[in-house]
């Protein structure tokens, strides 16, 4: 620790060690980890040199299975052997019914909204299956790089909604990974692609995974990688493909709709082969397992797929439609067109693609590769390996943010693809004289019935100062912070008391039931909770420490009076004092202090530079 | 404690306060800003100053976003020079301009019955936008002159179109929405 450097400045820090980081690509179908090694981000395989873990997990009697062992029972034992979880993230109960199908599992009702599956292993919610998968990628990732992990990127779909990004970043938590930023997997392939090339102009990503679908619009400029919009559907994907043509053999062979899940599972794997062995020749043989042992031999040709699924790829370029009309621009504009997704291997799909934004779209990266190889170059710019990197993403909202108002209907409070981080307040007022609290249903979605919109959570507020009616302005911020989470504050304008809040999301998990769930999973897992939270608190004071004395030392002398120094000093000295402290509580009490010690210095320090950012752009006069 | 909010928007992107705008200097300067105040370039700093980030940010966005769209960038330049807009009250009282608007509007309404809806919403959008257009040239002329009550009204007037711009795209979107 360096100690003196406070009395010492203009000295420079320590050169930081080198933050282990990765990119994890958490996909409906699979999922990857990758890291930036000697400057050159590359996905990590397992023992066994396979890259894909397949997003599967299995909960046997004798234990969890991860991946490609979890896989293997899915035909032998698919109620406990959990795949494409990602379409249950931030999904309630009632979405179930439009899934169906999709996730044969044995659900029952849980608390809050949130589905749980009933397994061989009790019953487990869709976070807790994605916090598996999310630990075997984190285990090889610290096995691979030697070291425990200071952060990861996560990706997500752009399209992702509030409650789905929460899901993952509560899946996160529980698998005891810190996540850097929630990062939209368009702009992850963006990023692979630009650094690459160093483009410049607008592109166009289209990322069609086993679930979901993604449009992004970008413009690449100096480094900078603007979203002008972006669009999708949450769930359509490759498995929707096999679902089609599953449902086409079934016609065909005449197997019945009620069939049961291990041969529907089958089934969806024949028309996965099916889909694979077209994308280089034109035509199948299907072989297909049927009731008994007999087998039905069939055929099919590269044409009857494509008419299976065009409907779908039309649902596609629609969104990709209204992504350029929310950009403004063209697709004549459209200057390079990236695939991402291992259904863009279906050639139909590139072929309708390049028709729609006339020119032939990339494939040079392995578009199973692609999200997370940037999501890793991401992961080491935001754990300060590089310094010097110029590189920024600036995302957008997806969904229009709005609150419920009379008769069901919607205002709109933060719309679709407006850049964010972003905060928009807005003022209510009583409506009883001596009313106290208020509630505000908080959705998410482009329609104008509150019902057909995603409901994100109800907010209560509280302590509002008794007045008449109408008397009271109650002034509420909708925060949207850069990985697309919403939180909301409140405050009676006119006796400027800050009103409670309390959150009920409406598909997600309170933060006691994250905090029981971790302590599960520890219990689990053999770690104990106190040592790693006084863990957490001891890596939290370095951070402090570190970045502390780099800003003393860069401006201390120009922004800081002696006393105020002084102040920031002692703080400072109590929190390297306490660090090595084996309680957790004391050593939050010193960061804080020493964020409030020197709070007005870093407030100065962020006006300084954004001056400074502008000092070459004044220009003659302000009027 | 909180960042120095005190300067207007021009202020912030290093533009002179006025209505037309070097829409690259804007660009350029939000892009600076960003590069210096995004939460991303303080991802390893304490959650304070990636709090004071996240502010700092959310409010580049926001002055971004109100200098690059004309109706928002002269109704902000009206609101320093002290002119007030009433949400409630204030609305175009041009008879001339209110029948237009009905029919525009009565033509947006009928163009999902039309042989060719799409290319009718095309048309007629393009029709709104060069009409928008034409006023924010006349909104240009009156702010010059420090003509401000007629810029209010103009401004107004351009809002009417705003909103049949939002409405022509939604109208577009549902029809997509609807195609096999």
């Amino acid at each position: 620790m360096a100690l003196l450097q406070i009395s010492e400045p203009g000295m420079s820090t320590d050169p930081h060690e080198h933050r282990l980081a990765a990119g994890i690509d958490l996909g409906t179908t699979n999922s990857l980890v990758a890291t930036v090694r000697s400057g050159v981000a590359e996905t990590l395989p397992d023992g066994k040199g396979r890259h894909i873990l397949p997003s599967v997990v299995h909960y046997g009697p004798d234990g969890v299975l991860v991946g490609h062992d979890a896989k293997r029972r899915a035909a032998l034992d698919p109620l406990n052997t959990i795949a494409s979880v990602k379409r249950l993230m931030g999904r309630g109960i009632d979405d179930l019914k439009t899934l169906d199908g999709h996730v044969p599992y044995d659900f029952v009702p849980g608390e809050g909204g949130v589905p749980r599956i009933r397994t061989a292993r009790g019953e487990v919610t869709p976070m807790e299956v994605s916090a598996e998968i999310l630990r075997a990628l984190r285990a090889r990732a610290e096995e691979s790089l030697g070291g425990e992990l200071s952060g990861a990127v996560i990706t997500v779909p752009a399209y992702f909604d509030d409650a789905q990004r929460q899901a993952t970043k509560d899946a996160a938590a529980l698998a005891g990974i810190n996540v850097f930023r929630l990062l939209n997997e368009p702009t992850a392939a963006a990023i692979a692609y630009g650094l690459d090339k160093g483009q410049e102009g607008v592109i166009a990503v289209y990322d069609l995974g086993g679930g979901t679908f993604d449009i992004s619009i970008l413009r690449l400029s100096k480094g900078v990688f603007q979203v002008l919009a972006t669009g999708g559907d949450s769930a359509l994907g490759g498995d929707d493909f096999d679902r089609a043509i599953a449902e086409w053999i079934m016609q065909e062979a005449g197997i019945a709709g009620d069939t049961d899940h291990g041969r529907m599972r089958q089934l969806m794997m024949d028309a996965c082969a099916a889909k694979e062995a077209l994308t280089d020749s034109d035509e199948t043989e299907l072989r297909i397992r049927m009731a008994g042992d007999q087998v039905w031999n069939g055929c099919m040709t590269c044409e009857q797929m494509n008419c299976l699924i065009d409907p779908l790829i039309n649902k596609t370029l629609a969104s990709c439609r209204r992504a350029l009309r929310d950009a403004g621009v063209t697709a004549d504009e459209v200057l390079e067109v990236i695939m991402v997704g291992g259904s863009t291997r279906v050639p139909r799909v590139r072929e309708r693609v390049g028709a729609f934004f006339g020119r032939e779209p990339h494939v040079d990266i392995d578009p199973d590769r692609v999200v997370a190889i940037g999501a890793a170059l991401q992961a080491d710019v935001l754990a300060g390996n590089k310094p010097d990197e110029e590189m920024l993403l600036l995302d957008v909202i997806p969904l229009s943010l709005g609150i419920e108002t009379m008769g069901g209907l919607v205002e709109h409070i933060i719309p679709r693809n407006t850049t964010i981080p972003v905060s928009r307040a807005q003022e209510f007022t009583t409506f009883k004289d001596g009313q106290t609290a208020m509630a505000l249903h908080v959705v998410q979605g482009e329609r104008d019935l509150v019902d057909h919109n995603r409901s994100l959570a109800r907010f209560t507020l509280r302590d509002i100062p008794p007045m008449v009616a109408g008397a009271a302005r109650i002034r509420v911020t909708f925060q949207v912070d850069a990985d697309g989470l919403l939180n909301v504050t409140a405050v009676e304008q006119t006796s400027g008391a800050q009103a409670g809040v309390e959150v009920k999301p409406s598909y997600g998990l309170s933060d006691s039931e994250i905090e029981h769930m971790l302590r599960d999973s520890m219990s689990h897992a053999h770690e104990d909770m106190e040592a790693r939270r006084l863990r957490e608190q001891q890596v939290e004071a370095d951070r402090v420490i570190e970045a502390l004395d780099a800003a003393l030392a860069a401006d201390g002398d120009a922004l800081l009076a002696a006393d105020e120094r002084e102040a920031i000093g002692r703080a400072r000295d109590d929190l390297v004092a306490v660090r090595g402290d084996p309680d957790p509580e004391a050593i939050r009490k010193a960061i804080r202090a020493v964020e409030k010690a020197s709070e007005g210095f870093v407030a100065r320090r962020m006006d300084a530079s954004i001056r400074k950012a502008m000092a070459g752009h004044k220009v003659e006069e302000f009027q | 404690m909180d960042l120095d909010f005190s300067r207007n928007h021009f202020e912030l992107m290093g533009l002179p306060v006025a209505f037309d705008i070097d829409r690259a200097a804007l660009d350029e300067a939000y892009r600076q800003l960003q590069g210096k105040l995004h939460p991303d370039r303080y991802a390893q700093a304490g959650d304070q100053e990636r709090r004071l980030a996240m502010q700092g940010s959310a409010w580049v966005n926001e002055a971004y976003a109100t200098l690059k769209d004309d109706t928002r960038r002269a109704r902000y330049l009206l609101t320093l020079h002290g002119v007030a807009f009433d949400e409630e009250r204030d609305t175009a009282d041009d008879p001339a301009f209110l029948m237009e608007q009905m029919e525009l509007r009565e033509a947006l309404e009928e163009a999902p019955a039309e042989a060719d809806p799409l290319g009718r919403l095309d048309s007629l959008s393009a029709d709104i936008n060069a009409r928008r257009q034409g006023l924010s040239d006349q909104l240009s002329e009156s702010l010059d002159a420090g003509r401000l009550d007629e810029a209010k009204a103009l401004v107004l007037k351009m809002r009417f179109y705003d909103k049949l711009r939002d409405e022509a795209r939604r109208t577009a979107e549902r029809l997509e929405d609807e195609l096999p």
